[in-house]
């Protein structure tokens, strides 16, 4: 019998004694060992390598911007605040990861060659954490015009919470934005699958899955109440929102509702311009304006 | 000779050694050991960017990029020279493309590749952000792609060395033309000066200088008037 035979380098450097006796008793059990002409690393070297900081880059880079910021005055402190779900659970992930492994921070400084120094000494905030930390007393004096008689579903998504370590919240019992909603003047319409999963990038794929699992976030919603939902992601906002109309073509029965970001609210409830609600699908300022809002 | 003039290094071209004057350019002393350039060689003062080169230094296993006719030979350095950098040519209609960040990907869809490495960067002669001009094209911020790679020469460094297999440069250039044509706009100077040409107002002048004999264009371009 003849079979192929991957050697690997180790049986051609130290374990010669491994690879000789491999092709002596194969022989004698009727077995020729064939290696590939061409072969190389089976890439173990690449599986277990602990130092591959590729994808520390990117992030870090950005922390040393934020750090120049500090540096140059330009700030008041080393904080730095993102919105986008999947940017602050990216930098956030990548700042501790440094922090806690010298090592792999001085990789990063090595490969980075042309950048100062990342001090490790940024912390990366989301806006809602910024928000809580200003106190709701404060935030809702800010209002002027509460979203009274609203109706309003929060969703979380999946980075804004988890890993738990990252988390700006609890994620098994978030609260902030509920908090939010309410100290806006609106009502508070709990869903139960308000940390479940949209789909995510399965909207490029897999345009039925993430269908399906956005409209089981929108149909609790709506089964509670809810007039309007709000999301804190440009990707939750996009599966719940703007692909309502692949959601229709799989639930006939299925009737939209308007999904909003937080901050979009927070402008309107501070009278403020620039709530972009013209961008949004489907239509949020129907349900606004028999409310009165708008 | 003066007494620098004597001072020698050596340097390594396409793998030969040899022995050159210490203060000259890597093309300067190209041409010093024997090789006459017939491509990779252009305007000589920094400008064109036909004379890009890689080099490594004695003992450093960075490699570096250079224009051959700014970068002066240092002491065991290793020199390729790669004047060219294959790219495909992309044409376009201007007034047709829109000045957003799908433009871009229509037309460089490897852009969508990149690591954020920031090799390109470092490659770079002219010390341009390379990769932050990159990473602006995708995000659809035509003016400051077009104002970082302002000072692009397109020597090709930055695409030899993108393991992306992005061509910064080539975007670059889409980012300078839409910025020209649709954040910028036409100035004002410029339409003036169509309309008048047009009108027909400098037919006279050029139907004199189409009449002129060699002797009187010599004469006129020589004593020509220099506004800098």
């Amino acid at each position: 019998m003849k079979l192929a035979y991957y050697p690997g380098c180790t049986m051609k450097t130290d374990a010669k004694n491994f690879d000789e006796s491999t092709y002596s008793s194969a022989e004698a059990l009727g077995i020729e060992l064939i290696e590939p002409t061409r072969w190389n690393c089976c890439g173990t070297v690449h599986a277990l390598a602990k130092d591959n900081v590729m994808n520390y880059l990117a992030p870090i880079r950005n922390l040393i911007r934020v750090e120049q910021m500090n540096e140059e005055e330009l700030v008041d402190d080393k904080r730095v605040v993102t919105q986008c779900a999947m940017c602050y659970n990216t930098l956030k992930r990548a700042n501790l990861a440094a922090k806690a492994d010298p090592d792999k921070m001085g990789k990063i400084r090595d490969i980075m060659e042309k950048e100062p120094n990342y001090q490790g000494s940024v912390s990366v905030v989301h806006m809602l954490e910024l928000i809580k930390g200003l106190g709701w007393d404060e935030f809702k004096s800010k209002v002027v015009k509460p979203l009274d008689g609203l109706k309003v579903s929060p969703y979380y998504g999946c980075l804004l919470l988890r890993p738990r370590e990252y988390g700006i919240d609890d994620p098994d019992h978030p609260t902030v934005m509920e908090d939010l909603i309410e100290a806006l003047g609106a009502e508070v319409v709990d869903n139960p699958y308000k940390a479940k999963c949209c789909g995510a990038y399965h909207a490029v794929h897999m345009k039925e899955v993430a269908a399906d699992l956005s409209h089981r976030i929108l149909r609790q919603a709506q089964e509670a109440g809810a007039e309007l939902i709000v999301t804190a992601c440009p990707l939750c906002q996009f599966n719940l929102g703007d692909r309502q109309d692949e959601i229709k073509k799989h639930q006939r029965e299925f009737e939209g509702i308007p999904v909003v970001y937080y901050t979009q609210l927070m402008a309107l409830a501070f009278g403020k311009e620039g709530t972009g609600f013209e961008q949004n699908v489907p239509d949020p300022v129907r349900v606004l304006e028999e409310k009165g809002l708008l | 000779m003066g007494k620098n003039e004597s001072e020698m290094v050596t340097i390594h071209v396409m793998g030969k050694k040899h022995e050159v004057p210490a203060d000259l350019t890597i093309m300067k002393a190209m041409e010093y050991a024997g090789h006459q350039f017939r491509r990779g060689a252009g305007c000589r003062g920094g400008y064109c960017g036909a004379c890009a080169a890689m080099y490594r230094v004695k003992g450093s296993y960075k490699l570096q990029g250079a224009l051959a006719c700014q970068k002066i030979v240092e002491d065991g350095m290793y020199i390729a020279q790669i004047p060219f950098s294959p790219a495909e040519k992309i044409t376009y209609d201007l007034s047709e493309l829109r000045p957003d960040a799908n433009t871009f990907l229509e037309y460089y869809p490897e852009i969508s590749r990149c690591l954020s490495c920031n090799t390109c960067t470092k490659a770079c002669p002219q010390d341009i952000q390379v990769m932050d001009y990159v990473q602006a094209s995708l995000r659809g911020d035509v003016e400051e792609a077009a104002k970082l790679s302002f000072d692009c020469i397109s020597c090709g460094l930055c695409a030899v060395r993108c393991p992306a297999e992005i061509v910064p440069y080539n975007v670059g250039q889409l980012a300078r033309r839409l910025n020209s044509r649709y954040v910028m706009g036409p100035t004002e100077h410029v339409l003036k000066r169509v309309e008048e040409v047009e009108a027909g107002e400098f037919d006279a002048d050029i139907d004199e200088l189409k009449a002129s004999d060699k002797k009187t264009l010599q004469d006129r371009y020589e004593n020509r008037e220099v506004k800098l």
